[in-house]
């Protein structure tokens, strides 16, 4: 299986707010805490948006937003990251890039 | 069918824009718990409910209709609803929720100002200004509508020379504190829970409160806002014995409320979860939040109780004649 990779995404997806994934040491504490079971919320799908996958948040958009904000991953994360705005970022670029949403 | 995720979240973008909530309800009903209290039009401080409790009753109903919705045909017909509902609120015909029930929403609402009038805080209401916070907008991530409609509610703070809010909801604490100031230059206002402000104040216990509680933080009052200890004072206070569950304090587990507009049946999973999490610390559990109420005891579906703070802090520190 090919896969067609976007070197500029986390560029583009930073363009809606702040994104510091990067910061992720992939320790795992936020995936095995998560209440709402995300296994591929937050670590897996960010370092999927770090590589450029651009099929990865077609694929998982409700995932992005069955996410509670609830913070219990980054009251843990070590690394600081800060998790729920990701995701917040994550979904503003979903709702412009493919909802079509232009907003106010 | 699944109800599609866009069109959702465009019609709750729509009415941000052009009717001032996501989910907008008659000003009568969002106005109505304050009548018999006359509390003056605005001033310098004012009880801010960000309609959140009084939206829930709306919220059940338009679950109930969503979960229809999905069920139905109508599923893939709903990029039409939402270029209709540009011209009329369709969720005026979706929703209408049993006065039964608003009226237990309402009383929280006047559970909280005759606490506060209690405690001696001296306070107006915004009426008809007295707008949702946007904070379902924010969590899904539609930011320029947020940041438009905070522009409004500063503007109403102005008209009604407003300098102090006493908010009465979780979300609507963190939108104004935490969120309005980082999106609308000079948003100065100061904002307080009422139970960091009932906190500072001296109350007369009225009523023993002697009972087991089990208290659910909410993740917004406690994670975001760093709002744990207060609760815990008011009620101890009052005679409660709290019962801590697993995961409490900043490490509270959510109720699931959050998702309940997107995927329903995610957040009744959810509740459910943290339902029997809070079951084995006692039967009786008190909320802090509209959201974890409802979807707790939808989760608990009778199998325990729960009970809004304000009620537990009104039996115990209100005047019998004023709660009645």
């Amino acid at each position: 299986m090919s896969v067609l990779l976007n070197p500029g995404l986390v560029d583009q997806v930073r363009l809606t707010g702040e994104f510091d994934a990067a910061a992720c040491m992939n320790c795992g504490v936020c995936t095995a805490i998560c209440p709402m079971g995300l296994g591929l919320l937050p670590r897996g799908l960010f370092h999927q948006v770090l590589m450029g996958r651009e099929d990865a948040l077609a694929t998982h958009t409700e995932t992005i937003f069955s996410c509670l904000l609830c913070r219990m991953c980054e009251e843990c994360c070590p690394a600081g990251v800060h998790i729920t705005e990701n995701v917040r970022t994550l979904r503003r670029h979903v709702n412009r890039t493919r909802f079509g949403l232009k907003e106010a | 069918m699944a109800i599609p995720t866009g069109d959702t979240i465009g019609i709750l973008s729509d009415n941000l824009r052009l009717r001032q909530s996501v989910m907008p309800i008659p000003k009568k009903r969002a106005t109505g718990w304050a009548k018999k209290l006359n509390l003056p039009r605005g001033g310098p401080t004012v009880i801010y409910t960000g309609q959140m409790y009084q939206l829930i009753p709306y919220i059940e109903t338009m679950v109930a209709a969503q979960e229809r919705l999905a069920s139905s045909p109508l599923a893939g017909m709903t990029g039409l609803g939402r270029r209709m509902n540009r011209f009329v609120n369709i969720m005026r015909f979706m929703a209408r929720p049993a006065a039964s029930t608003a009226a237990e929403y309402d009383r929280v609402l006047t559970d909280i100002a005759l606490l506060l009038q209690t405690a001696g805080v001296d306070f107006g209401y915004l009426y008809e200004d007295d707008l949702y916070s946007g904070a379902l907008a924010h969590d899904l991530g539609l930011d320029a509508v947020v940041a438009l409609h905070a522009r409004r509610v500063l503007e109403a703070f102005k008209r009604h020379g407003v300098r102090s809010v006493i908010t009465v909801d979780p979300h609507t604490t963190n939108m104004l504190r935490t969120v309005y100031p980082s999106l609308v230059d000079g948003f100065t206002v100061e904002v307080k829970s009422y139970l960091e402000v009932l906190t500072t104040k001296s109350l007369q216990i009225r009523r023993d409160q002697t009972k087991d509680l089990v208290i659910h933080d909410s993740c917004v009052l406690a994670r975001y806002e760093g709002v744990v200890e207060e609760p815990r004072q008011l009620l101890r206070a009052a005679g409660v014995t709290l019962n801590e569950p697993e995961n409490t304090g900043r490490l509270t587990w959510c109720c699931g409320g959050p998702v309940e507009s997107l995927y329903p049946e995610k957040a009744l999973a959810n509740a459910q979860r943290r339902v029997d999490q809070l079951r084995t610390a006692g039967p009786e559990g008190v909320t802090m939040c509209p959201l974890c109420l409802a979807n707790l005891r939808r989760g608990a579906a009778g199998t325990m109780q729960f009970q809004d703070i304000s009620r537990y802090l009104a039996d115990a520190y209100v005047s019998q004649t004023e709660v009645s």
